[in-house]
């Protein structure tokens, strides 16, 4: 290791030294040294890409399809993507002007955020929430303003627990549902309410609908520039990454109205150029013919979601049922431990990963993420190993 | 019904109380759907997919294309039968194309095999030609990828 001066720290960025070292790294270390870990921690589908979508990439690169792309993504991938929104929620999005292909969803929100945000303006972000959502507001030099979600309200949002922290600073609302880590949704009249709102204080809507694929139960997942009125104000990001199994691909987009989307494409010209031309024509196989090949794992999640919510319910740990996205958010308040506690012991003595509940937000305290984003036997192993955990662990 | 099915076909030796559990239905009703499949036949058997060739026992293999006479009122179903009512007989398709049953024969050796199509299928009444082929290697059957390299990467705990 290079010797360094004891005040480097001192020289970064200080909107870098504002932010805090994500919570999970910790478990990664502890879980990285063990044989046998039964991981629900992954936040990624445990499905690899489908194999239709691998094949065309890899013959893509035997055609020899290495070069740049346009900055905005390649142009036949932008009319799939229009055309997949016209007909899944009828959304109307122009190819050329509206929609930007980027690095994941997390190149996105960067530029989504960048692009909007003068210093000082709020944002306002229920949690719990994806542990991205509050850094990158601070690095665009924004305020993130934490709105708690409750579990007696399935984790939903309400304008009323908005409107307690609008302020004149208030210029964005960031949504995301299906919800990482609660597995809540919004059902349209939830949405509807939630539009009032944005229209009342003129806020630009950021809504993060990686998930959008992934619902269950009959329930269908809105998208939120299909309410009326409010496709011009939204930013709407998505990608193929849990919906196709993609996340190494590093895939995504958004959509918004010209101005925006232009903006965003300005700083993604001089910062990223364009995404990997490799998985533009991945994603481009993926939206023509992917469909069935996504049905089929969200059915398979439907059944391990089934499995996991009867296990949890069974050893007394109390959670709500999620109804999207691969996570179940159990509160284990009733054992004592705070959630970071349980994540850790539970990792030492069973060898059972999860992400303590704090770490996506201090509302998220009392409860663990688990994906279930697993194998049947996995979880049922891991679901044994937890109710050991709780038999032999009892702190109160 | 079906979705049962598709997991049973996938994974027969799964337990009752997880495919109540996956299905979101109770134990007694999954019982009970079961039975009746079974009584019915829609299940027929629950097989087991081995490697033998990893298991150190060694078969051969042989896909046949046999030509027949069709006689009259039964057609080729009752040649059919006189075929696959033999032990060694793995498999029986009725065929469209140049041939018109397909069947698969396992026995012990290429001499074993040759030598039963040979004295038994050629000879049947009605058999008018069959073609054999000797499968070399397998990389897929049902559905499941023999020598599958793919497992997972992911790290474990991600956001």
């Amino acid at each position: 290791m290079i010797e360094t001066r004891p005040d480097w720290h001192d020289r970064l960025s200080p909107a870098v030294n504002a932010i805090a070292p994500s919570g999970i790294r910790k478990f990664f270390d502890i879980a990285a040294q063990m044989e046998d870990v039964i991981s629900l921690g992954v936040g990624e589908p445990d499905f690899i890409t489908p194999w239709s979508i691998r094949e065309s990439c890899v013959y893509g690169l035997e055609q020899g399809y290495t070069s740049y792309t346009a900055n905005r993504g390649l142009p036949e991938l932008r009319e799939e993507i229009a055309r997949h929104y016209k007909e899944e929620y009828d959304c109307s999005y122009e190819a050329k002007t509206d929609i930007l292909v980027t690095v994941g969803v997390s190149e996105a929100l960067d530029l989504a955020m960048r692009a909007i945000l003068a210093p000082g303006d709020e944002v306002l972000i229920p949690e719990p929430c994806y542990v991205s959502y509050q850094a990158c507001t601070t690095l665009a030099g924004g305020v993130p303003v934490s709105v708690p979600a409750k579990i007696e309200n399935e984790f939903r949002i309400t304008p009323q627990e908005l409107e307690e922290h609008v302020t004149d600073k208030t210029k964005v609302l960031l949504i995301g549902y299906p919800n990482n880590p609660t597995g809540a949704i919004m059902r349209r009249e939830d949405l509807m309410a939630i539009a009032a709102f944005a229209k009342k204080h003129d806020l630009i809507v950021i809504s993060d609908e990686i998930y959008g694929d992934l619902t269950y139960g009959g329930e269908e997942h809105v998208c939120f520039s299909s309410l009326p009125d409010m496709q011009e104000r939204t930013i709407l990001l998505n990608g193929f990454s849990k919906a196709y199994a993609m996340t190494g691909w590093r895939i995504g987009y958004a959509m918004s109205n010209p101005t925006i989307i232009g903006a965003m494409t300005k700083i993604h010209q001089y910062t990223m150029l364009c995404a990997p031309i490799t998985a533009q024509i991945a994603a481009i196989e993926a939206l023509r013919h992917g469909k069935k090949y996504m049905q089929k794992m969200v059915a398979e999640y439907d059944r391990r979601r089934h499995l996991i919510y009867d296990g949890f319910t069974k050893m007394g740990l109390s959670c709500f049922e999620p109804k999207g996205a691969f996570y179940i958010f159990p509160s284990i308040t009733s054992t004592g431990y705070t959630s970071e506690e349980f994540a850790e012991e539970l990792l030492k003595s069973e060898h059972v990963a999860l992400i303590p509940g704090s770490a996506f937000g201090t509302c998220g305290e009392g409860h663990v993420r688990c994906s279930y984003a697993t194998s049947i036997d996995k979880i049922s192993e891991a679901l044994a190993r937890i109710e050991n955990f709780l038999k032999n662990h009892p702190k109160r | 019904m079906k979705e049962l099915l598709e997991l049973l076909e996938h994974d027969a030796r799964r337990p009752v109380s997880e495919l109540a559990s996956m299905l979101h239905r109770s134990e007694y009703e999954v019982e009970q759907d079961i039975k009746k499949l079974e009584k019915d036949k829609i299940i027929l058997s629950y097989n087991t997919l081995i490697n033998w060739e990893k298991f150190g026992t060694d078969t051969v293999t042989a896909i046949i294309e046999i030509n027949l006479t069709p006689q009259r009122e039964v057609g080729f179903d009752a040649i059919a039968e006189r075929i696959y009512r033999f032990d060694e007989v793995r498999t029986v398709y009725l065929m469209s194309g140049s041939f018109d049953l397909l069947v698969i024969i396992e026995g012990k050796s290429l001499k074993d095999v040759a030598n039963f199509v040979a004295t038994r299928l050629a000879t049947i009444e009605g058999v008018t030609q069959t073609r054999s082929h000797f499968m070399l290697k397998p990389y897929k059957k049902d559905g499941v990828i023999i020598n599958d390299e793919e497992r997972d990467r992911r790290l474990v705990v991600t956001p």
